[in-house]
This record gives C-alpha cells, sequence and structure tokens, in this order.
C-alpha cells in the first residue's frame, strides 16, 4: 500500500518537474525531484507546537487544515496546538512574540509581517528550496516577500487571499461588452457604457484594509509606485498623475458613496444588484451560491470574475492579502515545525486543503496551479493566479516596518480617494502623498 | 526582641494607616501610573510593536504637529467633542426636566432612557453604520419613499456628512449617561426652594434660574467633565463606522493613534499622539472645576 502511493506520487512529481523545469529535460528534472523526495525533518523527542493562524474566511479552510494537523499528530506523535485571531490582529502580537522571545513556534502572518523582525525568525533555506524544485517554484512576489535578500528564506510562503474583479455579465452584455475588458482602456469604456445604462461599478475608497488594495493596482498599472528599490519615496510622479486621473474619471461611473466604503460595503451593494463590477475576494460568488436568501442565489448564474485589466506597462499589476508561515527562532522544536510545514506543504496536504478553502487562497507554487478547485468551476480560474500575478504591498522598495507603516497609514488609498474625489488634484494629492510616505521612509 | 518592635509597629498609626494604604497604592502605581508612565516614555522613543525603541526626544511631536493627517484630526477631535459635549448637555438637562416632573409611567421612562448606554457601544454603531450606510441607509429609503429627496444621501461619504453623522451617533449614545445623572441631581433638590419661590412669586423661569440651575452646578460640573473627557477619547464609534474615512476627516486622535501604533507598528508615534490628548483633557478638567464650582453664585451670592 505505502508502496504504491508512493510509486504514484513521485510520478506525479516527476511530471511536474518535467512540466515546470526550465531545462525542458525531463530525466534532468527527475533527478533533483527525486533526491528531494527524501527530505524530512526528525522532530525532536517530547516535541509540542504552538501554531499560531489568522482565523479562517471560509469554514471549509479550517476544517481542512484541523484535519491535515491530526494527521500530522497522527503520522509524528507531535502534538500540535492552533490558535486562531483575526487577520489584523496576527500582527502585533507577532511583533510581541518575535521580541520578547516567547509564544507560538509558528505564526502564519500576512504581508510584510517577516520583514519587520528577520532575525528572529528560522532560516527555512533548505524547506523552501526543497519545495520549491518539488513544486514548480515560488512565484517572484513569495520570492520577494519571503526571500528578501535573494538567498535565505526567512518564512515559507502560504499563499494569497486574491480580490479579483467580479462583474454581473448580464450587465455588461446590456453595456455592449461581451468580455471583460483586459486592458485599462477599454475598461474606462466599460465603465462609462455601465453608467450609462445605470449599472455603475464600485470600488471602495475609505479606509478598507482589503478592498482598498485595488488602489495599488491601479498605481502600478499606469508605473507608478509609492518607492523605487532603495526605498526612495517617488510616488510624485507623472506616472502616478495619470494614474490619478484615470480614478478621477472612473469615480465619475461609479456610484455615489464609495468614498465611506469599507470592506463590506462593495459586497452588499453588490448582491443588491445596485452595482455592476467590484474587486472583491471569491466571498460575493460564495454568497450566491450559499445564502439563504432567494434573490441573492438568483445572481449565481450571472457573477463572473475577471483578472485586473492590464494598464500602460504592461503587466499584471495585482495587490492581494499575503500569508507567510514564521518559524520563531526562539522555538525548542524547530525540526519538528520544519517538518510540520514540510507537511502542510505536501501535495497530499495542501491539495485538499486549497480545495477545501474554495478558492479563497490561491497557492504560492506553481505546481498547485494544476489543483482541482481551479478548473472545477471555471468561475474560480481567475483566483488561481493571484500570487503569480501579484506585486508586493512595498513595491517597489525593500519591505520592513516602512512598507508596513505606510500601508497601514492608508497613504495610497488616501491619495487616489482624494484626487478621485476632487478633494485635491492629482498633483496636490500626489504631493502629500510623498510627503507622508517619505516620514516612513526616513529621508 | 522583636515583639516589641512588632507591638510598637501595630500600635503606630501612621504605621498602620501606611500598611493600610499599600493595597490601594500598588494598584493605582501597577495599573495607573506605569501605563501612563510608559506612554509618556514610548512618545520619546521611536518604538516600533515589540521592538524597543530609541529616545529621540521630541522629534514625534515635531513630525506630528506638521502631519497634516495629525492635524486633521485634532481639528476634528475638537470638533466632535465640542459639538456633540455641548448638545448632550442641553439635550440631557431637558430630559432630565422632564422626567423629574410627575408624568405617567414615569419609572418606564426613566429605564428606557438608559436603553441606549446599555447597549453595548460596537452594537450602536453597527447599528449606525447601517442607518448611515450609502445604498442601504433607512433614512435615505424612508426619505425617497417619501418624495422628500430624489437620490440617497451620502452619510459617510462626504467629510462634513460623515463628522456630523458620527456626532449624531455619539449624542445619541451619551445623552442617556447625562440625562439619569442630572435627573439623580434635581432629586437631591428640596422642594421646599421651590415652595419658598413660588410664594415669592418667582416665574418658573426664575424658579430654574436661580434655584435649580445653582444648586444643579456641582453635578453638571462633574457630569461634563466626564462627558467631555468619553467624547474626546471616542474610539469604538469611530471605528466601526468610517475607520476615520472619508479622506480621514471622521479620524478622531485615539483612531489615528491606533491606526499608526498598532495597525502601522509605529508604538512611538502612537504613544505620542495619545499623550498629546492629555494637555486638552486636563483643559477640560480644569474648565469644568473652576468654572463651573463657582460657590458664591451657588449659594444665591454674586461673583466677584
Amino acid at each position: 500500500m505505502t508502496q504504491f502511493n508512493r510509486r504514484n506520487f513521485l510520478g506525479s512529481t516527476a511530471s511536474v518537474a518535467a512540466a515546470t523545469s526550465t531545462l525542458g529535460a525531463g530525466a534532468l528534472g527527475f533527478a533533483p525531484t527525486a533526491h528531494a523526495q527524501t527530505m524530512s525533518f526528525k522532530p525532536e523527542k517530547g516535541a509540542k507546537l504552538r501554531v499560531l493562524r489568522w482565523s479562517r474566511f471560509v469554514q471549509g479552510d479550517i476544517d481542512a487544515y484541523m484535519a491535515n494537523v491530526k494527521k500530522f499528530t497522527d503520522a509524528t506523535g507531535v502534538e500540535v496546538r492552533v490558535d486562531n485571531e483575526g487577520w489584523e490582529d496576527v500582527r502585533p502580537k507577532a511583533a510581541v512574540a518575535a521580541n520578547t522571545g516567547a509564544g507560538p513556534d509558528i505564526i502564519l502572518s500576512t504581508n510584510d509581517d517577516a520583514n519587520l523582525y528577520p532575525e528572529k525568525l528560522l532560516d527555512v533555506t533548505d524547506l523552501c528550496e526543497y519545495l520549491g524544485k518539488k513544486y514548480g517554484g515560488f512565484y517572484p512576489a513569495a520570492q520577494t516577500y519571503l526571500k528578501p535578500d535573494g538567498k535565505k528564506w526567512i518564512g515559507v510562503p502560504l499563499g494569497a487571499a486574491g480580490a479579483m474583479m467580479v462583474y454581473r455579465q448580464s450587465m455588461l452584455k446590456a453595456a455592449g461588452f461581451d468580455s471583460f475588458p483586459k486592458d485599462t482602456d477599454s475598461f474606462m469604456r466599460m465603465c462609462k457604457a455601465l453608467k450609462e445604462k445605470g449599472t455603475p461599478v464600485g470600488f471602495a475608497l475609505g479606509n478598507a484594509t482589503g478592498d482598498g488594495l485595488w488602489c495599488n493596482w491601479l498605481l502600478w498599472a499606469f508605473g507608478g509606485k509609492l518607492v523605487d528599490k532603495d526605498n526612495k519615496v517617488v510616488i510624485d510622479s507623472p506616472e502616478t498623475i495619470k494614474a490619478l486621473e484615470y480614478a478621477k474619471e472612473l469615480y465619475g461611473y461609479m456610484i455615489p458613496g464609495t468614498l465611506s466604503w469599507l470592506d463590506p460595503n462593495n459586497n452588499k451593494a453588490f448582491l443588491d444588484g445596485q452595482i455592476s463590477v467590484t474587486n472583491n475576494g471569491i466571498s460575493i460568488y460564495y454568497a450566491t451560491k450559499n445564502s439563504p436568501d432567494p434573490k441573492v442565489r438568483e445572481l449565481n448564474p450571472d457573477v463572473y470574475h475577471a483578472n485586473y485589466p492590464i494598464g500602460p506597462v504592461g503587466t499584471a499589476t495585482e495587490s492581494h492579502l499575503f500569508f507567510n508561515q514564521m518559524i520563531m527562532k526562539y522555538t525548542k522544536y524547530p525540526q519538528a515545525a520544519k517538518e510540520f510545514l514540510r507537511f502542510m506543504m505536501e501535495k497530499e496536504q495542501f491539495d485538499p486543503w486549497l480545495t477545501a478553502a474554495g478558492g479563497y487562497i490561491a497557492q504560492p507554487l506553481a505546481a498547485y496551479e494544476k489543483t482541482a478547485i481551479w478548473t472545477s468551476d471555471p468561475k474560480h480560474t481567475p483566483y488561481r493566479d493571484c500570487v503569480k500575478n501579484m506585486r508586493p504591498a512595498g513595491y517597489a522598495g525593500k519591505l520592513g516596518y516602512a512598507s508596513a507603516g505606510a500601508g497601514a497609514d492608508f497613504i495610497v488609498v488616501n491619495m487616489v480617494a482624494e484626487a478621485a474625489s476632487g478633494a485635491k488634484t492629482p498633483k496636490e494629492a500626489a504631493e502629500r502623498a510623498q510627503k507622508r510616505a517619505e516620514r516612513y521612509y526616513k529621508v | 526582641m522583636t515583639t516589641p518592635i512588632l507591638e510598637k509597629l501595630q500600635n503606630s498609626r501612621n504605621v498602620l494607616g501606611l500598611i493600610f494604604m499599600l493595597p490601594a497604592t500598588v494598584l493605582l502605581l501597577l495599573f495607573l501610573t506605569y501605563p501612563l508612565g510608559l506612554g509618556v516614555w514610548l512618545g520619546f522613543t521611536d518604538a516600533k510593536v515589540g521592538r524597543p525603541g530609541e529616545w529621540i526626544g521630541l522629534e514625534n511631536y515635531i513630525f506630528l504637529a506638521s502631519d497634516s493627517v495629525t492635524q486633521l484630526a485634532l481639528f476634528n477631535t475638537l470638533f466632535y467633542t465640542t459639538i456633540a459635549s455641548v448638545v448632550k448637555f442641553f439635550l440631557g438637562l431637558w430630559l432630565a426636566l422632564l422626567l423629574n416632573k410627575n408624568i405617567r409611567f414615569k419609572s418606564f421612562f426613566r429605564a428606557v432612557i438608559l436603553l441606549p448606554y446599555i447597549v453595548p457601544t460596537a452594537l450602536s454603531a453597527i447599528a449606525f453604520w447601517w442607518i448611515f450606510d450609502s445604498q442601504f441607509s433607512i433614512i435615505s429609503w424612508g426619505l425617497v419613499k417619501m418624495g422628500f429627496i430624489d437620490k440617497y444621501i451620502d452619510f459617510l461619504g462626504d467629510p462634513w456628512n460623515a463628522r456630523f453623522s458620527t456626532i449624531v451617533a455619539n449624542i445619541w449614545r451619551g445623552v442617556p449617561f447625562v440625562a439619569i445623572t442630572l435627573l439623580a441631581g434635581l432629586q437631591t433638590i428640596s422642594p421646599s426652594y421651590y415652595e419658598a419661590s413660588a410664594i415669592d412669586g418667582a416665574t418658573p423661569w426664575q424658579q430654574f434660574y436661580h434655584v435649580t440651575l445653582p444648586l444643579l452646578t456641582p453635578i453638571i460640573a462633574v457630569v461634563m467633565t466626564f462627558s467631555v473627557l468619553f467624547t474626546f477619547t471616542d474610539f469604538q464609534l469611530i471605528y466601526v463606522i468610517t475607520r476615520g474615512g472619508p479622506l480621514n476627516a471622521t479620524h478622531l486622535m485615539a483612531t489615528l493613534s491606533f491606526q499608526r501604533a498598532i495597525s502601522g507598528g509605529a508604538l512611538g508615534e502612537g504613544a505620542a499622539i495619545s499623550i498629546a490628548m492629555v494637555p486638552f483633557l486636563l483643559a477640560a478638567i480644569m474648565f469644568s472645576y473652576f468654572g463651573l464650582q463657582r460657590r458664591a453664585w451657588q449659594q444665591g451670592g454674586d461673583d466677584k
């Protein structure tokens, strides 16, 4: 039985390696895979682990996660306790744990958290290199987040909760668009047409932590960015002004009130049929599947997803909520912790977990693009490439306290909101953002 | 040898007094002085969440003084506190005077009036969030249905609308406290004053101005001090309803402090914002104590 499973497994991973190997030679790809296959860490005697993670967005996520945890305990005898906290509360807790040297052994955190205290985290280079080789490599954004110096991994990427364009097919058709536009110019034309048909679009411009991320996409799509690669603040640029002028026009085609929108507002407005397009996680689609309200369920066949349009820069510039897995250096059981993360990232565990998370979470490793969840329902597919298409929140600079602070202070969101609503001219808004950001990136 | 000393200690009023005060002192030091002192200290450092900071002197305060968002938050806080406190005072006093009359179902009304105060703030904030929602506002809906307006009011999307909307929510929540406390104050005023003044031919307005108000001022001073303090340091309402938006128009010092310190990780700067509130709070306390506790007036005389 074991033999059979193992062979199956070898076969499937070899094909993955072959498919993704840049060398293009299956045989060459096979060798490191077979070597990597043997990697495992031997948990310390009597090891016990405490894991702190962000609480689920969907029940399926935590159910599958806990089932995997149980499998791990059964296989290794290592007891694992999992604590859940709202994702915005994990940051302060993790920082305190890192610096007092006591707390959970493993922390699942968000965005640039690992870059706040890299020296307090266990080096997981061996584990990540093994996973990367075996599963087609980590996407670039995952590497920027967790391999900041290009050599050493300070954490294991878990994935990202993506937001995509969510739209009503019938409304697009009525406005003369058969499919969702791929570039920003035709996107604007569509928004204009939708507004004229009385079905405006809506994007959050309030201090919305998650849904405000579309502002990053917009800024980047036009070539603007908060900082350059040396952390020099360059937000006050002609590219930014172009993005803000675009935002201003777009605001005219939005439903009134978006300046006050926090994370839940667009869901409510969309499900009520008041807007035709918004940016959101897969949760709207899920609501149309599972809502007790028949009127909401009626929307289901009409709800579609699309990737963010590409701007003048010519590449995808998405911004999503990224998840890290950090092993704290103070842990008494580093081997057990590594083994736990390895176990959770292996196909037998990761695949069912991704599937159970229902498309809320996208993988950091290329091989998991083949996971059934992405094709079982074609509407899931756009969410598949979240990590692939995303840029880290502090693009294009180094991540750390400055990028975390600037993000939490809504500098980009406020700038777009100011310019879009006409409260400030694009130039004024960009100048203000420049000043605010310079404080964080201390010039 | 030890017995006499112990005996002596036990008989000394001073020593015993100190010992009895010890628990209270420890509690105060531990839970009041230490956190406050730590906050003051943090305000002078560049501490980040979980990372001890270096002493940087007044740098945080110098930055905050020139930071447009902090300036806006200070203005918002002062505006919010002033308007909300004044309205709460007059509404509360009016309600207290009404409830002090002999009306039917008096105890029922007195209980009902407390309801907003009993409901957890976060819950009432969510209710107001729906009431002010840009798409689902019951007020907008009602007005549209009745034909008074033709499009929904942007309660939280326009900076000034948002400021007034959050103030309304704060007033709704704060009035019961003022009303009930003032009512308690009204009931301590002996009816004989009213009888005496009525015999002298005082009008109700004269009764109010020359009897009720002077005797009520000590209570008013206390109530308004607390009311101003609560309003100035408000956090939950704003955090739930707007998170400081739109365009930071409703950010209060407390919410900005939290945003910078916890979400943004800049503990030192957040602490500095909090500490910057202290002078304003002290000023409010001073005003109510020295401004409203005018003994001579309370005793029927004139202030010099």
